[in-house]
């Protein structure tokens, strides 16, 4: 009779609220200030390369292995270049981060996805790295497909 | 002949002043209009699926969308659920998802929507629906009590009020109309994908409190907001703001606790 109890209605999903302290104080707030100030370094940084590659001189027609070569030459263009990449890699990144926390529902998945964009972040931060600063147009020993500029050996 | 009995029988007297028709003066017929009313129905008891319904009636042009709710209610069907108390826009009852965007049912006219059109009604969305166009509340509240938003005032009780310049009630001002319904929250992206995020409508919750000169636990507020599903979650789309039928400005509250936390931690 009225002792019956009254099933619990079945909603389509409930949510469980479960937000839970995490260790990283600040972290997001650091991530939040990053993103705002790597962007504005950026627009100055991206703009500045294409207006020096694509409009000063000769414009698009300059370009080829030797103006790469000649730019990366110059400590300023390796210190731009450097810059470019690492605040572009990381602004990236951590936009990709922020969409995986909305849009990856399970942990797992969540986890998987992270993984994997910080190991492909990490590769191409080193890479680029690498090549700025070790970048040789003329390696000792090569004989063939040497640019114009190189001295015959 | 009883006073009483005069005054209903005795014609009322002339208006003193001569409303010309254009205004509405002739006291005409107030216009009337067929509507198709399509509301999300969900019963848990019978289907575990959702399922639009038309219904179809004549309303008036000084009516709103809870007084077709309520026609559909009390004429048509007496199952369909939804939730009300004041009906004039203080309560905060009635948010809902009307024609896509989050309203309150008793502040939408019908003659403002598209009547030619069916006006479509739904639950809003982020919170577990439990019959037709109610929701479960719960994890919206949550995150309203988490902020604490109640004075906290470490300092000794006065004998009279807490005294406050007209400039520092203004500071918070625009917080303080808040009503909890919830369009807001629900009308929120960050929301929408998990949940845990603290949503708009705790934070001007917060921010009422921040901002208040006679409070003193403002630290412990941004403290909490500063939290990874906190302030920094807010993308701002603007859809709360949009969505305030108080015309809160809400992603600006929001951006001005993230300032807050700023210049705290900076």
């Amino acid at each position: 009779m009225s002792n019956d109890t009254i099933a619990a209605p079945r909603s389509a999903h409930t949510p469980q609220y479960k937000r839970h302290k995490t260790g990283r104080a600040s972290f997001e707030m650091m991530a939040w200030l990053f993103m705002r100030l790597s962007g504005v370094v950026l627009v100055v940084l991206i703009f500045g390369h294409l207006f020096v590659n694509l409009m000063l001189g000769q414009g698009i027609h300059a370009i080829d292995f030797g103006f790469v070569a000649g730019k990366w030459s110059s400590p300023f263009w390796q210190v731009w270049d450097l810059l470019m990449l690492w605040l572009a890699m990381l602004h990236g990144t951590n936009g990709v981060r922020t969409i995986i926390n909305d849009y990856a529902e399970r942990n797992g998945t969540r986890m998987t996805l992270k993984t994997v964009l910080y190991i492909a972040a990490a590769v191409i931060i080193v890479l680029g790295t690498l090549v700025i600063f070790t970048f040789d147009p003329c390696p000792a020993g090569a004989v063939t497909d040497l640019p114009s500029f190189c001295p015959v050996p | 002949m009883s006073p009483i009995e005069t005054a209903e029988t005795a014609p009322e007297p002339a208006s003193k002043i001569d409303l010309p028709a254009h205004l509405g003066g002739g006291g005409g017929e107030i216009p009337s209009f067929d509507i198709t009313l399509r509301v999300r129905r969900f019963d848990p008891e019978t289907s575990a699926e959702s399922t639009w319904e038309d219904f179809a009636m004549t309303m008036y042009g000084t009516d709103r969308v809870l007084d077709a709710l309520h026609k559909v209610k009390w004429e048509q069907d007496g199952s369909l659920s939804f939730r009300r108390s004041c009906a004039h826009g203080v309560c905060g009852s009635d948010a809902m998802r009307i024609n896509g965007r989050n309203r309150l049912a008793c502040k939408t006219l019908l003659k403002d929507l598209d009547t030619s059109k069916p006006i479509t009604v739904e639950p809003i969305k982020g919170l577990p629906v439990e019959k037709d166009l109610i929701v479960d509340m719960e994890p919206f509240f949550q995150s309203y009590r988490e902020i604490m938003p109640f004075l906290i005032n470490t300092g000794h009780e006065p004998a009279k009020e807490r005294l406050q310049s007209a400039e520092e009630r203004e500071r918070f001002d625009d917080t303080t109309k808040c009503i909890l319904c919830a369009a807001c929250t629900s009308s929120c992206p960050v929301f929408w994908t998990d949940g845990q995020y603290f949503g708009p409508a705790a934070i001007v919750n917060a921010h009422r409190f921040i901002f208040d000169s006679r409070d003193d636990a403002g630290d412990l507020r941004l403290e909490i907001l500063n939290d990874k599903e906190g302030v920094w979650r807010c993308r701002t789309t603007f859809n709360c703001s949009e969505a305030c039928p108080r015309g809160i400005q809400v992603t600006q509250a929001i951006a001005e606790v993230k300032q807050a936390i700023l210049s705290r931690k900076i």
